[in-house]
């Protein structure tokens, strides 16, 4: 064993997708111990939500995973529903899938175009994040916003469907399966990234598990999970899908099975869209300001990172007494020195970038 | 040519042709602004709008903008996204590391003032202006990529009128607040701001 070597990543590094540091020691090349050290965006979301009212919430929400906001306002407003004992009107429920499984789109194709660029297929990324742009786009022209939404709203969401969304939301999942397939081919078929993504980082099931690995990372390594068909919540029942499932749990499985996620994703916002009946979108005689009944209530979604969840305790006045989000993206870079043992430095980045870490939603 | 047409009354022809006077101020401000590589400081959810800005639909590249990962090749430090207490450090020091002459845009609320993390937190630093000199500020939560390609045409104006002469270099606005000193917005005495 020669001496080791200590190598500090980040906070500021582009392989790290956000403001991680990595503190890496090194026998020679190859990692020993790595050690992510996190909060360098640390906000403070949970204790802010404290001192605003539950309506006020919401656009903090979004900033927590930015890459999928519509997630956590969903999360979120599903626990104030919950505690308010608010029931939201169907269209509304749809609209909410819809949006969320398009948000899922664009957050795996940020997750699998930044693996593209960490294994040196950066032309990958830039066909990842055209379709992105797609996914946008039609976010824009539903709330005005392309990043931060505000859109999920306590009691269903806050406008209805624009005139000639629906037909653009068909014209964007009608070509999308094939681009999939085309990302399949330039990205998963390419030798260089095989070489670099296939047996590098392999997560075992029961590891999955006992890490409380969530989402793609667990399913990569062939946990059978996802709360859309296991804990169903909204009207995902209706809906008819399959969940991809890799098999040696290695970065190329976690990786690759966003892919076809997407696939699916597209199958369920079209039959959504089949389904989709005039109605309300927000529940009618709520309260301006929101006051629940002291109490708690915790609910959970599927984001396009795993197991997104939101606690809160009421004590009766109109804001939160405690707002806690069970984070995903936290969970699964807890993995990350368990995985990066025994790899060189450069598998460590593919590793990182296949966990698809997003820091604001790590360190709140 | 279009040298010559950037140039413009700065570029002198004498009469014959031939030979083009100039001042080497005006030369080096030309190809400095058409080369503006950007520090792509991306913490948060603007970084999403940098990254987009810098592939196929917004195409910086033609600016002449490219995000470089390394200070020592880069001219303007990008903010995007709110920088916590923790991270003002290593913004400072990745700032430091930049070669002059060099610029900096403040991206989005959170980097301008703190933006909607302003009040009731205790780790984010309310604009990056109180430890970085900040040319250009572009509004938004997050802004647009034309907002940013605003910025960049905007710092090129700017930078034309820069001068190469030595000495003319910026100092630092402030140093970092200490952890525990009254911040931007806050009295000194404890106590005062009910929040």
């Amino acid at each position: 064993m020669t001496e080791q070597t200590i190598v500090n990543i980040g906070p500021s590094h582009p392989s790290t997708h956000g403001v991680c540091r990595v503190v890496v020691t090194l026998d020679g090349e190859i990692v020993t111990h790595a050690e992510p050290i996190i909060g360098h965006l640390h906000r403070g979301i949970e204790k802010m939500a404290e001192n605003r009212t539950y309506l006020q919430v919401v656009p903090l929400t979004d900033r927590l995973d930015y890459v999928g906001s519509m997630y956590a306002n969903w999360a979120y407003c599903r626990a104030v529903e919950r505690l308010a004992g608010i029931r939201v009107p169907e269209r509304a429920e749809y609209i909410r899938v819809i949006v969320c499984e398009l948000q899922r789109i664009a957050s795996h194709m940020m997750g699998i175009g930044s693996t593209g660029a960490d294994t040196g297929a950066f032309t990958a990324f830039m066909y990842a994040f055209a379709q992105r742009d797609h996914v946008v786009e039609l976010f824009e022209a539903l709330c005005g916003a392309r990043l931060t939404y505000n859109y999920v709203r306590p009691g269903g969401v806050s406008m209805d469907l624009p005139e000639g969304w629906v037909e653009k939301c068909r014209a964007f999942t009608a070509q999308h399966p094939s681009a999939m397939l085309e990302l399949d081919r330039l990205l998963f078929g390419n030798v260089i990234a095989r070489a670099r993504l296939k047996g590098v980082g392999v997560l075992s099931a029961e590891d999955a598990v006992a890490w409380g690995a969530s989402g793609p990372t667990a399913r990569g390594s062939g946990v059978d999970w996802d709360l859309r068909r296991d804990d169903p919540y909204s009207v995902y029942p209706r809906f008819d899908f399959q969940v991809p499932l890799g098999e040696n749990g290695d970065s190329y499985d976690r990786a690759r099975i966003r892919l076809w996620e997407c696939v699916e994703s597209c199958k369920i916002i079209d039959q959504a869209l089949d389904q989709l009946e005039p109605g309300l979108v927000k529940a009618e005689g709520l309260p301006r300001l929101l006051a629940p009944r002291p109490g708690d209530a915790y609910d959970h979604i599927e984001s396009a990172r795993g197991s997104l969840g939101v606690y809160l305790v009421s004590d009766g006045t109109p804001r939160p007494y405690r707002m806690k989000v069970r984070s995903p993206a936290f969970c699964n870079l807890a993995l990350l020195p368990l995985l990066a043992e025994g790899h060189t430095l450069s598998d460590l980045v593919v590793i990182l970038g296949s966990l698809d870490p997003v820091f604001g939603e790590v360190d709140r | 040519m279009a040298f010559v047409d950037d140039l413009g009354a700065a570029l002198d022809k004498t009469p014959g042709g031939g030979i083009i006077l100039t001042s080497l101020d005006a030369v080096m401000d030309w190809s400095r602004g058409k080369s503006l590589w950007m520090m792509p400081m991306g913490t948060a959810c603007c970084a999403m709008e940098l990254i987009a800005a810098s592939f196929s639909r917004f195409d910086f590249d033609r600016h002449g903008s490219i995000p470089r990962p390394d200070p020592r090749h880069c001219d303007v430090m990008v903010v995007a996204g709110t920088i916590t207490r923790k991270m003002a450090p290593a913004v400072q020091r990745l700032y430091d590391q930049m070669p002059d002459p060099k610029w900096v845009i403040a991206m989005g609320n959170c980097a301008v003032s703190g933006g909607i993390f302003y009040y009731d937190t205790y780790s984010v630093v309310r604009g990056v202006d109180e430890f970085l000199p900040v040319d250009v500020y572009i509004a938004g939560c997050p802004p647009r990529p034309e907002s940013l390609q605003d910025a960049i045409l905007r710092l090129r104006e700017q930078v034309s009128t820069d001068s190469i002469a030595p000495g003319k270099s910026r100092a630092l606005k402030s140093d970092l607040p200490a952890p525990g000193s009254p911040r931007k917005g806050e009295p000194s005495t404890p106590g005062g701001d009910a929040g």
